[in-house]
């Protein structure tokens, strides 16, 4: 057996990435021209994280935490954002977004569940950037490396922000991170969900946890290990093609709009800048 | 060699401990006024400190993911830019970081050393990583040569950039030509985080340590910090003597101008040691070099 299955394949010096994260969000907030930040706080492992290094690196005065319940969202959500807010004595303003997503979906009555699900999360996005005007911050963005790698997340929605801090760790890693910084019990202890409708959970829509994905995703993605090394470690094959799959098919996410080229310099492939240009 | 330029490279006879300057900064991406005011303030403050040399890490005029800018910021090290900065430096020596546009329009990823009013010798990267994260080979033109040159007071040195640290041979040609003083300059982004600290500063911790004993020679690295594009550049410059003990190291992840004191006297003491240097056996390096070639290119 390879001696880097017997590792802790995930393990973190979470003071370590506190630090770089911190000084992370604080150079990418000043370098923009601003001294604020907007994070959209659903009481979840990942939101709250995100709010808790925000509040470190910038001070909390210079947080705005918007909470956006739907109607579904659970007495969870509220009561483990809240514990957030009061921890760190971040600023808060709740919008709740049932009457515009009730007004449109009045007109498609029989739309899916999932078309539900990623309207809640778009429009949760257009509230953070006019809150993002409002308060004069950038948005943090909250999606995890599992999430952006197994393509689960809303694009242009829950995936959208001006920076991310949490963007290269495992969702397992955010759990040491959360610990670590002080994240409320509460939040560490319970199942992560989207909270998109009653009683889901990303496990049960996923079919796997995130302990279990995140081991073959570290192996996959960082260590680079093959198909064939990966099964002969004991993971199972549909599992394994099933993750190659999923991070393949939603490569699209993680990606700006594809140009047709016509020109000598086309954005991207041979017109290419530093997203921190001339900062 | 002049006799002048001997006597010049005796690190060892130097009559008082010399005193190094590791100037690690975060220039602004793609701002060289910027940066050039940054550099005349850090000199300022290197010279309050009676510094010897003040060194400036890789690309330190420019910033690191120059990408498309690479022709706008060129300069020649004969221009105003480094003019200014060697005016600045008055009786101290300085190592700078730029991007040099030959007379036939190629990019270096340069560093030189200026002393006495003037630039004694420029380094044109040799090894620029162009795999993961790095893209250096689209945009920079390789330097051709691994030279050291002679100082006023640090002997014999070489500078190497970043990458070139990496490779032995860089190493063995610099000791060949008979260095004192090592230099690299580094823009080295932090990646791998599970240890004490970022796992690649361990490595150049490492790599320095292990050169400094092997070349018989004191070690420089000099790293910047700040970040671009998420890239956190993790700073802990370095001077390393030629025992391989830390003199100095600048803090992580911020800015500093860290001082590193050499005592001229180890490089004797440690060369009567451990004399690996003298032991070399460059002939015999040279000869199975030469049948090395005849086999993998010549047969």
């Amino acid at each position: 057996m390879s001696s880097e299955l017997s590792e802790n394949l995930l393990k973190i010096n979470a003071e370590l990435v506190a630090e770089i994260l911190c000084r992370f969000i604080a150079a990418e907030i000043h370098r923009a021209g601003f001294q604020r930040v907007v994070v959209g706080l659903s009481g979840g492992i990942d939101s709250s994280v995100v709010t808790f290094l925000c509040a470190r690196a910038l001070g909390p005065q210079n947080v705005l935490a918007v909470t956006m319940p739907y109607k579904t969202s659970s007495e969870a959500t509220r009561r483990d954002s809240q514990a957030v807010i009061e921890r760190l004595g971040v600023r808060t303003v709740d919008v709740p977004i049932a009457a515009q997503i009730d007004a449109y979906f009045s007109q498609f009555p029989d739309a899916a569940q999932l078309r539900l699900a990623n309207k809640c999360a778009r429009e949760r996005m257009t509230v953070l950037y006019d809150q993002s005007a409002a308060f004069g911050g950038l948005v943090a963005g909250t999606s995890n490396k599992s999430e952006l790698l197994l393509g689960y997340g809303t694009q242009f929605g829950d995936m959208a922000s001006a920076i991310n801090p949490i963007g290269d760790l495992y969702k397992t890693q955010l759990y040491d991170l959360a610990a670590h910084l002080g994240v409320p019990e509460a939040i560490l202890a319970k199942e992560p969900t989207g909270d998109l409708w009653v009683g889901q959970t990303d496990a049960g829509e996923l079919g796997f946890s995130y302990a279990e994905v995140d081991r073959l995703l570290v192996l996959l993605v960082d260590r680079r290990w093959r198909r064939t090394e990966l099964l002969q470690a004991g993971f199972a094959t549909e599992f394994v093609d099933r993750v190659t799959t999923m991070i393949r098919r939603n490569h699209y996410k993680r990606r700006m709009p594809v140009i047709a080229k016509l020109s000598h310099r086309t954005m991207d492939r041979d017109f290419r800048y530093a997203r921190d240009w001339g900062t | 060699m002049s006799p002048a330029a001997d006597e010049a490279s005796a690190l060892s006879g130097h009559p008082r401990v010399l005193r190094v300057a590791m100037a690690q900064i975060a220039p602004k991406l793609g701002d060289v006024p910027h940066n050039l005011a940054l550099h005349v303030e850090q000199i300022e403050a290197a010279r309050r400190q009676h510094a010897d040399l003040v060194i400036f890490p890789e690309l330190s005029l420019t910033g690191y993911f120059v990408r498309d800018m690479v022709p706008d910021l060129a300069i020649s090290p004969a221009g105003p830019e480094i003019r200014q900065l060697i005016d600045a430096a008055g009786p101290m020596s300085l190592v700078v970081g730029f991007i040099e546009e030959s007379p036939h329009h190629r990019f270096h990823n340069a560093a030189l050393w200026a002393e006495g009013g003037q630039v004694i010798h420029v380094h044109r990267k040799v090894y620029l990583p162009t795999y993961g994260l790095f893209d250096e080979q689209r945009y920079f033109a390789a330097g051709e040569r691994l030279m050291a040159f002679d100082t006023a007071r640090f002997g014999r040195v070489g500078i190497l950039i970043c990458e070139d640290f990496w490779h032995l041979s860089a190493a063995a040609i610099i000791q060949a030509e008979e260095v004192d003083l090592l230099l690299c300059v580094a823009n080295s982004p932090a990646r791998g985080v599970d240890g004490p600290k970022v796992r690649v500063a361990e490595t150049y911790e490492q790599l320095a340590t292990a050169l400094a004993q092997m070349l018989g020679a004191a070690v420089i690295v000099v790293n910047r910090v700040g970040f671009e594009d998420g890239l956190c550049f993790w700073g802990g410059s370095m001077a390393v003597g030629p025992d391989g003990r830390t003199i100095a190291q600048a803090a992580m992840l911020d800015p500093a101008l860290a001082l590193a004191e050499f005592d001229p006297g180890e490089l004797r003491r440690q060369r009567l040691i451990s004399p690996l240097a003298r032991d070399e056996r460059l002939l015999l390096t040279i000869e199975e070099f030469h049948r090395i070639k005849r086999r993998r290119y010549e047969q």
